[in-house]
């Protein structure tokens, strides 16, 4: 294990930001932290790189004791989510930064800050100064510099959270890439579960300062632990006492299925190339299914139609503890 | 070895367009006018009036005024206290707008509020002050009336609140994040602030210094009562220009006047130069 997290606490005044977290995050992996904003998990990447304190509990990096060890100490790299770019600097000084600080020859430090560049596709800003390049220039930059002093691991906190969706998109793909080729451990800080189900190996779901399930993608997403997990990492409606996705229920009209419980639609509303159709039991619960173009078409159901719904088989579902939750959850579905 | 691709990169925006700014248009033009007539009345032309009024008496009237024995001894007193008051201020001010924004303590919004207060005072008050205080009926027992330190001191006094002043906004406005960036990356808590805190920091300097050291040089109520303005000893160049005055010489006066301006002016040019240098070093 490259980063032992054991029973971290963190509290500002009486607010519990981390509350006996312990995590273990495996070498060579791209890790995410994924959670609703002040959740916790800034704070416990904050710790991790020594630039906030532990209350109680114990950091491990790579079987050395870093719990009490300064920043410096850490050879942790780190990106903030705004930069942090050292703007006096050339985009060349900036990545040199860390190595300069350790009195490395110079021409290694310009061979070295080279490849770097070469490696995030800035070679031609070179000279530059920070504030002449784009928002996802800049984020590069600061990834070469935390790269440069070729740290144990790599720390990003919300990494892209400031760039605009279509950058955010494609700095994305290319950070995958860049850890196939890099293999550094890198443990990354995100809100987006769409992010984090498509670039990480790993992801850990913090909320409330807690750890709610750790697991690959489709562990959480096939076999989420609880409702919360649910209801972050995708959209979700509610049939009977049971939460599941809108995109695994399905449909039949009265001529079929007799199974499954029977309702009418209320309303059709087309998405792109999804068909979301409302349909109010004759329990009087409104369920949220979602089909594509083609099933919508098949069933050749419309407004009022009477249908009946049916879980698909081998569907993840959780139990529903209370509807008032649902407002609080960012969930796409299930909204009236 | 990079298999990655990217979107090509676009140049980031045109924020830069246009350095010398945007070609006049009446309006503009018109605002450009107004600037330089009020520019002109107040400035240029005073200091253009000084500079005839001191060449009146031809090239060597006015070397043989600035180099007379008593007048360069104020110059060099005058000039000299006010370089190392600017020293000391770059220091001090550099140190007190760093406690005054990154540490938290009791009074310190007093503190703020009296930072200002030899700006605030009126200068000869300060002088008072400082008499009472470190004059021959000191409560102190700190005797300094008539000698250099007196002069220094006022010096001191009337320039404190230049570089808090300028340097503190700018302090308040730097991202701590930066400052973590560069702890991450090894670098000790000098190392960044004089690599990474400090170049940030010398154009709000170097401001703060030119003001304080302009303010000395001219500084003329805060010490005229503690300093004893003896001859050859302690008395400083505004001094000397109202003497000469006094005695029906504005030929005189102007000239050192004329003096103090290109000192300020030198001392100005060289600060900006050597802000430039350390904002690039880095």
């Amino acid at each position: 294990m490259s980063i032992e997290i054991v029973n971290v606490g963190k509290r500002f005044g009486d607010f519990v930001a981390l509350d006996e977290v312990s995590v273990s995050i495996p070498s060579g992996r791209l890790t995410a932290l994924l959670g609703p904003s002040g959740g916790g998990k800034s704070t416990l990447l904050r710790i991790v790189a020594g630039l906030e304190r532990a209350d109680t509990g114990k950091v491990e990096i790579e079987g050395v004791d870093a719990t009490g060890l300064p920043p410096q100490k850490r050879n942790v790299g780190f990106v903030f989510q705004q930069y942090a770019a050292f703007k006096h600097l050339s985009v060349r000084r900036n990545v040199a930064f860390g190595l300069e600080i350790r009195k490395r020859p110079k021409d290694e430090i310009r061979r070295r800050v080279d490849e770097l560049l070469a490696l995030v596709h800035l070679e031609q800003f070179a000279d530059r100064l920070p504030a002449q390049l784009s928002g996802g220039q800049r984020q590069r930059m600061a990834l070469a510099r935390a790269l440069a002093v070729e740290p144990t691991v790599l720390l990003l906190d919300e990494p892209f959270g400031a760039l605009d969706a279509k950058v955010r998109k494609e700095l994305r793909d290319w950070l995958r890439r860049l850890h196939d080729e890099v293999h550094v451990t890198t443990v990354f800080v995100t809100h987006d579960q769409e992010e984090a189900l498509e670039v990480a190996d790993e992801i850990v779901v913090i909320n409330d300062g807690r750890v709610e399930q750790i697991g690959s993608p489709d562990e959480l997403y096939d076999r989420p632990a609880n409702e919360f997990v649910m209801r972050f990492l995708g959209p979700v409606t509610q049939l009977g006492d049971q939460l599941v996705r809108p995109h695994d229920l399905q449909l039949s009209t009265e001529g079929g299925d007799q199974a499954g419980l029977p309702g009418r639609v209320t309303r059709v509303t087309r998405i792109g190339f999804e068909i979301r159709v409302e349909v109010t039991a004759d329990d009087g619960q409104t369920v949220t299914v979602t089909l594509t173009r083609n099933e919508f078409l098949a069933l050749g159901i419309q407004a009022d139609s009477a249908v009946r719904i049916r879980l698909a088989p081998n569907s993840p579902t959780t139990t529903a503890t209370s509807p008032a939750q649902r407002a609080a959850a960012p969930s796409l579905a299930a909204t009236h | 070895m990079t298999s990655t691709t990217l979107v090509p990169d676009r140049p980031a925006g045109n924020r830069r367009s246009a350095p010398g700014g945007l070609p006049l248009t009446r309006v503009s033009g018109l605002g450009l006018g107004v600037a330089m007539v009020w520019f002109s009345l107040l400035v240029l032309i005073p200091l253009a009036a000084v500079a005839v009024t001191a060449s009146q008496g031809g090239w060597s009237g006015f070397w043989r005024t600035v180099t007379n024995e008593q007048t360069a001894a104020t110059i060099r007193l005058t000039v000299g206290t006010a370089l190392l008051v600017t020293l000391v201020n770059i220091v001090m001010g550099t140190l007190i707008a760093w406690v005054l924004v990154r540490d938290r303590f009791f009074g310190k919004r007093a503190l703020e509020i009296l930072i200002d207060v030899p700006f605030a005072l009126p200068t000869i008050v300060a002088g008072l002050v400082l008499l009472s205080l470190y004059g021959p009926g000191s409560p102190l027992g700190v005797n300094i009336a008539n000698t250099r330190i007196a002069v220094f001191l006022a010096f001191l006094f009337v320039t404190l609140p230049f570089i808090v002043r300028t340097v503190q906004p700018v302090l308040a406005e730097l991202d701590p994040e930066v400052e973590e960036a560069a702890a991450s990356l090894g670098s000790s808590r000098y190392t960044t602030f004089r690599r990474i805190v400090l170049p940030s920091l010398t154009p709000a300097i170097a401001a703060g210094a030119a003001l304080s050291f302009a303010r000395a040089v001219g500084e003329y109520g805060s010490l005229v009562l503690l300093s004893g303005n003896l001859p050859m000893r302690t008395e400083v160049a505004s001094v000397r220009i109202l003497s000469s005055i006094e005695n029906d010489n504005p030929d005189s006066a102007a000239a050192v006047a004329v003096v103090l301006l290109a000192i300020s002016l030198a001392v100005i040019v060289v600060l900006d130069a050597i802000q430039r240098r350390v904002m690039r070093r880095g």
